[in-house]
């Protein structure tokens, strides 16, 4: 029995090292950002001129709004094509090219994001180009943004839709509905807490994507005109940044990770929570 | 009243003409998504298999990487992978066992490191940069090394690596828990010869998913493992992944295009490899494909 105990102990520790390394990033996050936040407060990355770190200038906002545009921007592509997959892959789809279309989405997925960058920077921008600009604008990146949330919408409806009763599509069927009438009816009302359990975790993809949106969007901090006037996010701006910074601008640096470890942690406990209740009842 | 059977008539080509345009719209949508993966595969090889040859996987970086090969970044990725996997791995087993210690229901203990683990899930790549770069670079003082890349990439993957092998582990019968447990076998016993076995290439199936996973990482390891492009020497040397060598040759390198091509070629080879080598741990295992890889919700 000695050993049984053991087990369960080692197990358990291992369990809460874990657990416990979500804390040490927000512990380390909020060590590091404490200066800035100490010296400059919330309100001067929101109210200062511009975004000039070595002349003490903190305005977030423009990269915070070309976050929320880029990221929304996915959505607003990969909800239709990624609902539209799970609908065609159960309703539409042979049964063999349904495997295979399951299979490539999977594939679709699994690309990284500098490989998505870098086909968006070679093939993508010179395309974007012809509207006007350089081609590496808001637009770009927001356009394969959404191809790289897809998969997750495309796979998380998939499911959703794969655990609908059986009876209530059959039931639908012999009452002479026809197939749009029941995906439209029965299946995405049926549906969609799980399909808008897939578009918010795309979502928080999306605001936590970094490499594909740094190559593409053109990295100029101003605020956006429009799709086609180049911008940088949030995450871009760590990434470029960090490598040089000196104290006090590293530790903004750090304020603008934070905020992004907190909106993205809000989401997923409120997705959690939410899942947890439909478990519970 | 004669207007009826023309009135219905007419719904009847209404109905046809709205299954008509719906079921073209939605092979529309699942017809140009397949057409833009199969557009950026054929993209990566096209341009990309034109330079790849057995030198240029050994060969050492020279001019920025504008010319010679991949050899020292190959190596890196492999020991970062391995760094992140030494760790990783028994990390993720031992609290995939404590996780799934009750079979009936879950614990208060279970609940909240199954929440914490959803958080860290989501947690941005760039967020694991900042976190590594302050942690392990320069609190624990390793500095831009392939230790704090491996370390980094760690923390990353471990939510994934703990919820297959938690499938893996709850996939395994309880009959052959109760049959082990009958014949008086100790927990731990049980767990050692009967459980790990049965569920091994789930468990492995969940190792190289990981696997793919790290090697698709950028963002986390540019201000942890670092850009020295050089052949390492140990594993405090800073190494540069295959990935972080793309993003290099595309964005800071004027004239890296092909080899970044060609770099990306070998990377999502690595991937495909990977996919494939998932999708065949996973039949073994007599797992459908879908159930680990459909998200992290």
């Amino acid at each position: 029995m000695r050993s049984d105990q053991s087990l369960t102990i080692i197990t358990r520790a291992l369990a809460v090292i874990s657990a416990a390394i979500v804390l040490l990033i927000v512990l380390f996050l909020l060590r590091e950002s404490t200066p800035a936040l100490r010296q400059l407060g919330w309100s001067r990355f929101f109210t200062d001129a511009s975004w000039h770190p070595l002349s003490g200038q903190f305005n977030l906002t423009p990269m915070i709004v070309a976050t929320l545009v880029t990221s929304s921007g996915a959505i607003v592509i990969a909800a239709p094509l990624g609902i539209g997959s799970a609908v065609f892959v159960n309703f539409y789809a042979p049964r063999r090219l349904a495997a295979w279309h399951r299979r490539l989405i999977e594939l679709l997925a699994g690309i990284p994001s500098v490989v998505f960058g870098l086909w968006g920077l070679v093939v993508l921008a010179p395309i974007i180009a012809t509207f006007g600009g350089s081609g590496q604008n808001l637009l770009t990146a927001t356009i394969v943004l959404g191809l790289m949330v897809l998969p997750t919408v495309a796979l998380l409806s998939d499911t959703a839709i794969a655990a609908l009763p059986r009876e209530w599509i059959q039931g639908a069927a012999a009452l002479g509905m026809g197939r749009s009438a029941i995906v439209g009816w029965i299946v995405l009302p049926g549906a969609r807490r799980g399909i808008g359990g897939g578009i918010i975790l795309a979502l928080t993809r999306a605001l936590g994507e970094t490499m594909a949106v740094l190559m593409l969007a053109g990295n100029i901090v101003e605020m956006p005109s429009s799709l086609l006037s180049p911008g940088r996010t949030l995450n871009a701006n760590i990434a470029l940044e960090l490598g040089y910074a000196s104290a006090g601008h590293r530790s903004v640096l750090f304020v603008s990770g934070l905020m992004l470890m907190l909106v993205v942690s809000v989401i997923v406990l409120f997705v959690s929570r939410r899942e947890g209740t439909r478990r519970d009842g | 009243m004669d207007s009826g059977p023309a009135t219905s008539r007419a719904i009847e080509v209404r109905h046809h003409w709205r299954e008509f345009c719906v079921a073209v719209a939605v092979w529309v949508a699942a017809t140009s998504v397949i057409c833009v993966l199969i557009w950026i595969l054929a993209d990566i090889a096209i341009r990309g298999l034109a330079e790849v040859n057995f030198g240029f996987l050994i060969e050492d970086v020279q001019d920025a990487g504008r010319v010679g090969g991949i050899g020292p970044i190959i190596l890196s990725t492999g020991l970062i992978l391995l760094v992140c996997l030494v760790v990783a791995v028994p990390l993720s087993f031992g609290t995939a066992i404590a996780l799934t210690e009750r079979l009936d229901k879950e614990s208060w203990f279970a609940r909240n490191v199954r929440r914490s683990l959803d958080v860290l899930a989501g947690v941005p790549s760039i967020v694991f940069g900042l976190f590594g770069n302050a942690f392990f670079a320069i609190a624990l003082g390793l500095g831009y090394s392939i230790l704090s890349g491996g370390l980094t990439l760690a923390c990353m993957v471990l939510p994934i690596l703990i919820r297959t092998s938690e499938q893996a582990i709850r996939a395994v019968p309880a009959e052959y828990r109760y049959a082990a447990a009958a014949l008086g076998m100790k927990r731990t016993t049980i767990l050692f010869r009967v459980v790990l076995p049965v569920a091994m290439p789930a468990l492995a199936a969940g190792v190289v998913l990981s696997i793919g996973r790290a090697l698709a990482e950028t963002a986390a390891l540019i201000f942890t493992s670092g850009y020295v492009a050089r052949t390492p020497e140990s594993l405090l040397d800073s190494g540069r992944s295959l990935s972080v060598h793309i993003y290099d040759l595309a964005m800071n390198v004027p004239g890296g295009g092909s080899k970044a091509y060609a770099t990306a070629c070998v990377l999502v080879v690595l991937l495909l490899a990977i996919n494939a080598a998932t999708a065949l741990l996973l039949r073994l295992a007599g797992l459908h494909n879908r159930s680990t890889t459909g998200g992290s919700l």
